[in-house]
């Protein structure tokens, strides 16, 4: 009975069919793997260093003088706020709320920025005054060259709470 | 006697050669053209499912809605332009220049929202028939997937007008993502297609939605169907007080299912059609990302979780009590049930007077609980000194886990009941405290999210 021995010995030990089934399963896993790995790769958001360095992502916002202490200017163009602090600092604050998304107004009359979608409420600082933010606003890098301000708003800067060393204040005139 | 057609009964009688013979042989043709049906559709059925306090035909109505969803759908993408500086513009061009173009919107928008509350209602009507005992366990896993995807072709739909009203509920709706711990960032950006609502965001939600859940649903909903013939068909209805093993009569698929099928469908027709032409699908201004409007609102199927994130810490109203719900729903299924009840509604008699106790007991507490959180509760400002996560979100978590816990304990001794109704009076309870938190978050959200009525702000 030759069919029989061979039966048994393909349940008993790898025959070179079985092994070749086995490798063939293995290589179609392997490109299903690198097909998911390619979609993966695909599907990935663009970094923002794309944005980079062109000049649309550093904003001039004007000369030191032009803005009076605790008074806030809107820049629609780069979505910041520039908020000159009483003491004549400096803080770029993003109109980004920190809750879900929602672009705050400045309410002058208030001297705070509130959102109109959950009731969020900051100072000039950023800082939160009313829940359900859960962090202040998110701040962007200021530069103050020869009395002029710059703000880089190529990436927000996330933070807790409003702390001294966020301001920039432009350099005493001698 | 083919020499004395003319040409036009030539090329009728090509396309249907059984018309040309003889009565008997007619006859013989139609019953082929049966047997298309029959290949969707069982040969027959058991006269009791026909019943239709048993389906209240919702299944079907959620298919027939399904594919006038892909026929309007489909012409709307001949005029539709994916792209924020031509996307509003064509929706205006498709409803003022184009002959029906409101009227196809017009479908399209509220077929696609009742769509939403009749897989809601179907769902429901599984769960209470108990329609998801074996054999049927995994089939309310695939109806809980394609629940989904409707959800998901809801949303992005919703963006695809880019008008402030879309702008600002995905912009709510996608910052919801980031609060989803660890991945959170990473995901809304996937999502988003970069940190803003942008291009890059329209044309994959635009992707999302024409493309893939329609490839989703075009795959589930077959499988869906065929695991319901594997199991035999519907449940069989039996009343509580009814003998199950009475009257088992098998009766022919055509006419019996099918003409009832085509009652359901010309009405469900007639009803969308008199609702799209009376209402017109909303548009606002084009989408200002500057200006978020007062108030802000999610979808009406997310305002039940926007509402919990009035409530709750962020980290709990999005992340884990969701979570929570959905573990729940797919185990459902797969608790350990002292009895089979299947085709029975509420289980049982005594099943039912617990579900209403239920539904009266989250009618009362519901409300109850918002207003008091609105103006009494400040679990945050009580406890200064603990995170926010804790005070307001794992404390009255723990509370709300603790309290149902107990209402399940209470309701088993009090009607001495078993655990398939004690459950169930659980799912009722938490049903409809979810509905009723929709209902506020729709209704009863003013200026500013405060609470106040309808039409007062």
């Amino acid at each position: 009975m030759p069919t029989k021995t061979k039966e048994k010995k393909s349940e008993a030990e790898p025959t070179r069919r079985s092994f070749l089934n086995i490798l063939w399963i293995i290589l179609g896993g392997v490109a299903l793997a690198e097909f998911i790995a390619v979609a993966f790769a695909f599907l990935r958001p663009r970094k923002l260093k794309a944005r980079g360095e062109n000049a649309d992502s550093i904003i001039t916002a004007g000369a030191v003088e032009s803005f009076r202490p605790n008074s806030v200017t809107a820049f629609v163009r780069g979505k910041f706020y520039l908020a000159c602090l009483e003491d004549g600092g400096f803080l770029a604050l993003s109109r980004t709320c920190t809750h879900l998304g929602c672009s705050v107004p400045w309410i002058e009359k208030e001297l705070k920025f509130a959102c109109p979608c959950h009731g969020s409420a900051f100072d000039i600082t950023g800082n939160v005054i009313d829940a359900p933010a859960p962090r202040a606003l998110d701040i962007y890098a200021i530069t103050i060259e020869n009395n002029i301000i710059k703000v880089d708003t190529r990436e927000p800067i996330k933070r807790n709470t409003f702390r001294v060393d966020q301001v920039t204040y432009p350099k005493k005139k001698v | 006697m083919p020499g004395q057609l003319n040409l036009f009964q030539r090329i009728r009688y090509s396309i249907f050669p059984g018309t040309l013979q003889r009565p008997e042989y007619r006859e013989r043709y139609r019953s082929f053209f049966n047997s298309l049906i029959l290949h969707f559709r069982p040969h027959s059925v058991q006269q009791r499912t026909l019943r239709f306090t048993l389906t209240w035909g919702l299944g079907g109505m959620a298919v027939l809605l399904v594919c006038i969803l892909f026929a309007t759908g489909l012409m709307l993408k001949f005029v539709y332009q994916p792209v924020p500086d031509r996307a509003y513009e064509s929706i205006i061009h498709l409803q003022n220049n184009v002959l029906f173009g409101q009227l196809i919107r017009n479908i399209h928008h509220w077929s696609g929202n009742i769509l939403l509350i009749i897989v809601f209602l179907h769902f429901l009507r599984i769960f209470f028939t108990g329609a998801f005992h074996p054999p049927r366990e995994f089939n309310w896993i695939i109806g809980l997937a394609m629940f989904l995807a409707v959800l998901t072709s809801n949303i992005t739909g919703y963006l695809l007008p880019w008008d402030q009203l879309a702008f600002w509920a995905i912009t709510i709706c996608t910052g919801m993502l980031e609060y989803i711990p660890g991945i959170g960032e990473w995901l809304q950006g996937l999502v988003r297609g970069g940190s803003d609502i942008g291009p890059a965001t329209l044309s994959i939600f635009f992707a999302i939605h024409t493309a893939v859940i329609p490839a989703c649903l075009l795959i589930l909903m077959p499988f869906h169907f065929w695991r319901v013939r594997k199991a035999g068909g519907l449940v069989i209805p039996c009343r509580p007080y009814e003998d199950e093993t009475s009257e088992n009569e098998k009766v022919p698929t055509i006419p019996n299912l099918i003409l009832r099928e085509i009652v359901v469908a010309v009405v469900l027709i007639a009803v969308v059609m008199v609702v799209a032409v009376l209402f017109n699908a909303p548009l606002e201004a084009k989408a200002n990302p500057g200006l978020s409007p007062n108030p802000t609102k999610a979808p009406w199927y997310f305002a039940g979780i926007q509402e919990l994130l009035l409530h709750f810490h962020p980290l709990f109203a999005l992340f884990i009590i969701p979570v929570f719900m959905l573990i729940a729903l797919v185990s459902i299924p797969y608790f350990n049930y002292q009895t089979e009840t299947a085709g029975v509604w509420f289980a049982s008699l005594k099943g039912r007077s617990m579900a209403v106790v239920a539904a009266l007991v989250a009618i009362i507490v519901t409300p109850i609980g918002i207003v008091a959180d609105e103006f009494v509760i400040d679990l945050a400002a009580w406890m200064p000194n603990i995170p926010g996560e804790i005070s307001n979100g794992l404390i009255p978590f723990a509370l709300m886990l603790t309290a149902t816990f107990l209402f399940y304990k209470i309701m088993k001794n009090k009607f001495s009941s078993n655990n398939n109704e004690a459950l169930q009076s659980v799912f009722v309870l938490l049903a409809v405290a979810f509905i009723i938190l929709t209902i506020t978050g729709i209704w009863f959200r003013g200026l500013n999210m405060k609470l106040s009525l309808p039409g007062y702000y």
